[in-house]
């Protein structure tokens, strides 16, 4: 829809567009139409949620209706599970928020003229490091800075960093060039070419390594109650040594609806920050 | 004689700008011993190039690939800045003013348009003038006057994404977007490259047009010798090194190539390519016979034999031609009939001889009518006319030979340049040109 023909762009060069363009696909439709094309943008999301909600449901029907020892019932009383999942996501948005504040600027600084030089190492090397396996990211990291919360959120950061990181720069890095030099051909400064143009452009690319992180994040964040860091990680290794399958299975579900929903509320936010016209 | 040339240029920018007629907007341009050297290579990219633009005309640079010309465009508004040498914008001395304030001043056109997709066009328009501070009205009225400019109807394309574009039309919003700020000075760097053959030569068309409203200095970079010929007022030709091989109008390069480079370049059919350089309007045509629908074709026949013509042209009432009669036609009919012929051979004033050329060759006449504003009737144009032009056209190139501005490299490789253009530059240095005078 965007490319046209050769033959068709000579008609409308021909002095008179207005009489053109009534054809053209192009042109502001009948709002039948934009409803319909605003759902199928959108149907894709409705249906995650849809789906994400009914396996909720469908887990809190088998807590209450099948035969559970009292020792199950306890562990998992409702008022305890609500302060599992409130520090699971106080640890995953805690981790997310420091991801961003470090990630981005200095992915952009990576970009920048002075430091281009290490644009390909730092992404080699972000690209490798997301091979390591996290728990032992997480439990190396706990011997060194001690148990607890903050050596839970300081692995889950380094951890989370590296798609942000890498995103930021590829995002940036796939930015036309000529677009760029059509900035600063315009007289824009570096400083506005890069707020104006580079980042709107690489918005999306920037937010999809966001959600990645923020996945990430609340799957790693299960690994954090072997450093004592809490979360809902403590169901399943309760559940692994106590022999509990309804307990390891309710904590296993509970952190992947948990990531599939903040999934969700990323696509959403990628799909509303996206810039028009894109 | 370097010294010469170097006290000259300061000079000749001042007299030029006494002799600038009214009604140009443009700002000259002095490249003065410009030299760009990158980093890690041995030659120069640039070497010591010393060139003249003159205010309001167009200047194509034109050479090979990895020539320099590119390198040269963008040292006027110092995308790239030149390791040595100064670059002097309507006489002042821009090489070390700050960059974004000079290139906001320049309008800056590339392949494409390099439209922003996320903005407007209305945005993309308006960014020069928002960076200069003006207010939200004049922006929306400016934005709404350069999309009449360039032939698109404000109304359905201000709020466009580029996507939403066809090539052409976002060429056309560059250009528009280039000249947002009114800037003396437009660069385009190969601006037509990106879109189809038959767009491109509609949108120089509308560039001569646009050009010849806005009387801007335009320089712009092309590969294409045709398009540097159709377009340029003056045309420079590069070889490695930006060493500027022949700096003249395109008439004398096609008519008397410095040197075999310079002919290579043309390639073929450098005769053809001088009738692109004329138009219909600059001819003499002859005047015809003219019936009305409804005439006796007898007295449109003994006004035919009495001029001694051999055709008479019907034109309507708004003097649009719609048939051409033969004497023998006419002595075949009893009243004229207001039935459109659709096979006239028709050429608009605005056509080159070139096409006025083609037309003739298909029509059975071995000639064609030409057509003026409103497609009203003009004249007639046959092959006599068209050679007389060549013929003057040639004679005339001659004698505007030593009204060419400045265009010399004094690097390394001086000795290439040709004894004839370091010849010009003594005579006459200043940079009018007589072809404003047409």
């Amino acid at each position: 829809m965007s490319t046209r023909t050769p033959h068709t762009e000579a008609g409308l060069a021909g002095g008179d567009s207005a009489v053109e363009t009534p054809g053209d696909p192009t042109a502001t439709g009948v709002p039948v139409s934009r409803a319909r094309t605003v759902w199928r943008s959108w149907r894709g999301l409705v249906y995650q949620l849809a789906g994400i909600l009914l396996a909720f449901l469908a887990l809190v029907i088998w807590l209450l209706t099948a035969n559970l020892s009292p020792i199950v019932l306890t562990t998992l009383a409702p008022g305890a599970l609500w302060v599992y999942t409130v520090e699971h996501i106080q640890l995953t948005l805690l981790a997310a928020v420091i991801v961003l504040v470090i990630a981005i600027p200095l992915g952009i600084a990576l970009t920048r003229r002075p430091l281009r030089f290490l644009t390909a190492p730092v992404l080699a090397i972000a690209n490798f490091g997301q091979a390591a396996p996290a728990i032992g990211v997480v439990v190396l990291l706990a011997f060194w800075v001690g148990f607890g919360f903050w050596a839970a959120t300081l692995s889950l950061v380094l951890y989370a960093a590296l798609p942000v990181l890498r995103n930021t720069m590829v995002g940036l890095q796939q930015v036309d060039a000529r677009l760029i030099e059509a900035g600063r051909g315009m007289g824009m400064s570096s400083a506005a070419v890069l707020f104006r143009v580079e980042l709107p452009l690489a918005v999306p690319v920037m937010l999809s390594g966001v959600r990645t992180a923020l996945v990430l994040l609340v799957g790693t964040a299960a690994l954090a109650t072997f450093v004592n860091g809490g979360g809902l990680g403590i169901l399943i290794t309760t559940g692994v040594n106590l022999s509990l399958t309804p307990v390891l299975v309710t904590g296993a579900l509970l952190v992947a609806l948990l990531a599939l929903l903040i999934d969700w509320v990323g696509r959403v936010v990628e799909h509303i920050a996206r810039p028009k016209g894109l | 004689m370097s010294e010469y040339i170097a006290s000259n240029p300061a000079e000749s920018s001042s007299t030029e700008e006494s002799v600038t007629p009214t009604g140009i907007t443009g700002a000259s341009i002095l490249l003065d011993h410009v030299t760009k050297r990158f980093p890690g290579q041995a030659r120069p990219a640039v070497d010591g190039l010393t060139m003249e633009i003159p205010a309001g005309k167009i200047v194509m640079l034109v050479g090979p690939s990895g020539c320099g010309k590119t390198t040269t465009l963008k040292m006027i508004n110092r995308l790239i800045e030149p390791t040595e040498g100064r670059i002097v914008v309507d006489g002042d001395d821009v090489t070390d003013m700050n960059g974004d304030t000079l290139r906001r001043g320049i309008g800056y056109v590339i392949q494409a348009g390099g439209l922003f997709p996320h903005m407007t066009v209305a945005t993309n328009i308006g960014i020069v003038p928002k960076m200069l501070g003006w207010d939200k009205a004049r922006i929306a009225a400016r934005v709404d006057e350069l999309l009449e400019l360039v032939s698109l109807d404000p109304a359905l394309y201000r709020d466009r994404y580029p996507k939403e574009l066809s090539g052409g039309q976002q060429q056309r919003v560059g250009v528009a977007r280039a000249l947002a700020a009114d800037p003396p000075v437009l660069l385009m760097d190969e601006p037509f490259g990106a879109v189809d053959p038959i767009t491109r030569l509609r949108l120089q068309d509308e560039l001569i047009n646009i050009q010849e409203e806005l009387q801007k200095t335009i320089v712009c970079v092309t590969h294409d010798f045709d398009e540097a010929v159709k377009l340029g007022d003056w045309i420079a030709i590069f070889n490695e090194g930006a060493q500027l091989v022949q700096y003249d109008t395109p008439e004398r390069i096609l008519g008397d190539p410095a040197n075999e480079f310079v002919e290579n370049f043309i390639g073929s059919g450098a005769g053809l390519k001088q009738l692109t350089l004329t138009r219909v309007a600059e001819v003499s045509l002859s005047d015809a016979v003219v019936g009305k629908p409804g005439e006796r074709a007898a007295d449109v026949l003994a006004r035919v034999v009495e001029t001694g013509h051999g055709h008479a042209v019907i034109v309507d009432e708004r003097r649009r031609p719609i048939q051409w009669l033969s004497a023998r036609q006419l002595g075949r009919l009893e009243v004229i009939s207001d039935v459109p012929d659709p096979k006239l051979p028709l050429v608009g004033k605005r056509a080159t001889l070139n096409d006025a050329l083609d037309t003739m060759l298909v029509s059975s006449a071995g000639a064609a009518l030409v057509t003026g504003r409103r497609d009203m009737f003009k004249g007639v144009i046959d092959v006599q006319t068209v050679m007389d032009a060549i013929t003057r056209s040639q004679s005339a190139a001659v004698l505007e030979s030593d009204q060419a501005p400045v265009g010399l490299n004094t690097g390394l490789f001086q000795a290439q340049v040709s004894a004839a253009e370091a010849d010009l530059i003594e005579t006459d240095p200043s940079g009018a040109d007589a072809r404003s005078v047409q």
